[in-house]
């Protein structure tokens, strides 16, 4: 059905920020995979990347899947995630404001435009530090 | 000479256990005074988890007990040092694959552990990160024919004591920037503990 798009996962240390994200994109957006990791194994505040690589599983349709983050080892998880994991074309959404960012990229994936497209664009909004 | 076999790699795992577990306060306090007061619980946790995992598990070389560990840590530890000591025992093993650890086998196992908590948090010496421990670590085992590893914790303990007089540029503790002086960093204290563990189960000798 969605086969078409490209997936994204939104990675959060918090798994409240993780749903809300989610939350304010559905509202708009139905036709995109996303999967939220947020939080650690037993949900605490952190990030895991075991749930990391399983949310790439789940939005992986063969069209490359984005990965946004917000602090810290949010990011390192996330590296990690890509080596481990088994799809191929998945990249880190990298210095991207989590919010806006997933909200961009969101919007673009549902519009059809490739991985590298939505980075493109995801560019303007890149911070200087994170 | 073989100075770790299986068996002590198992003992390094429990006695790491036992300092994380008895330092925990100790570890969060000072996680509380410059980053997000987890490191305490965070060291805690992923080293119960590994001894939990290695007591129950037969292995065959020094290198699969360290990657279990890598593995477990990864997984369970939820912050910053879950990724970076996971990645520095994934390293560590990668270099001993197919080896007897002596002392070279282990100076190089622990070069590749620093390259990739470099490569992993991004990190450089003097930074006010546990890399600055692993640094000075990677130093003494390049300088010396070790006949004596207490100096090697000497070694540790000034470097944490150094770190007291740095600026945070990386990590949480980065966010605080000048406020963060004054402050021992928190990983800095726990990488103290993995090699002041190290040191009481350690063959001496080349
Ligand atoms: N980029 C980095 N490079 C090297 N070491 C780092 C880096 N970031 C953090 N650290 C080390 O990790 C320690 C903090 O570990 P801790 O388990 O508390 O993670 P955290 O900072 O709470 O993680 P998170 O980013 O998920 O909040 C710091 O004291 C520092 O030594
Ligand atoms: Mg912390």
């Amino acid at each position: 059905m969605m086969s078409d798009k490209v997936g994204l996962v939104i990675i959060s240390h918090s798994p409240k920020i993780g749903d809300g994200v989610f939350e304010l994109i559905k509202q708009v957006i139905t036709g995109v995979p996303i999967a939220v990791a947020a939080g650690t194994d037993d949900n605490q505040i952190g990030t895991s990347m075991e749930k990391i690589i399983d949310a790439i599983t789940q939005v992986d349709n063969g069209n490359g899947v984005l990965l946004m983050y917000d602090l810290g080892s949010a990011k390192m998880n996330a590296e990690m995630a890509i080596e481990f994991s088994e799809s191929a074309n998945v990249q880190l959404a990298d210095h991207i404001p989590l919010v806006e960012g997933s909200y961009i990229a969101a919007v673009e994936a549902n519009m059809g435009k490739s991985l590298q497209e939505i980075r493109n664009s995801l560019q303007k909004i890149e911070l200087t530090e994170m | 000479m073989i100075i770790l076999t299986v068996e002590q790699t198992k003992q390094w795992m429990q006695e790491i256990q036992k300092r994380m577990e008895a330092n925990k306060e100790q570890l969060t306090a000072l996680d509380q005074a410059i980053g997000d007061g987890d490191h305490g619980i965070n060291m805690a946790r992923g080293f119960n988890e590994v001894v939990n995992k290695i007591d129950d598990t037969e292995y065959d070389s020094v290198a699969d007990v360290l990657k279990s560990a890598a593995m477990t840590l990864t997984a369970k530890v939820g912050g910053a040092s879950g990724p970076l000591y996971g990645t520095a025992f994934l390293k560590m093993s990668m270099a001993l694959q197919d080896k007897e650890v002596n002392q070279q086998n282990f100076k190089e196992a622990i070069d590749a552990a620093l390259a990739g908590i470099k490569m992993r948090g991004n990190a450089e010496f003097g930074e006010k990160t546990m890399y600055d421990v692993w640094y000075q670590v990677a130093e003494f085992l390049a300088s010396e024919n070790v006949e004596d590893w207490e100096e090697m914790i000497e070694a540790c303990q000034a470097t944490i004591e150094d770190t007291r007089e740095m600026v945070a540029t990386k990590g949480r503790a980065s966010y605080l920037k000048e406020r963060t002086l004054g402050h021992v960093d928190p990983g800095s204290m726990s990488s103290f503990y993995i090699f002041e563990a190290l040191v009481a189960v350690i063959e001496v000798g080349n």
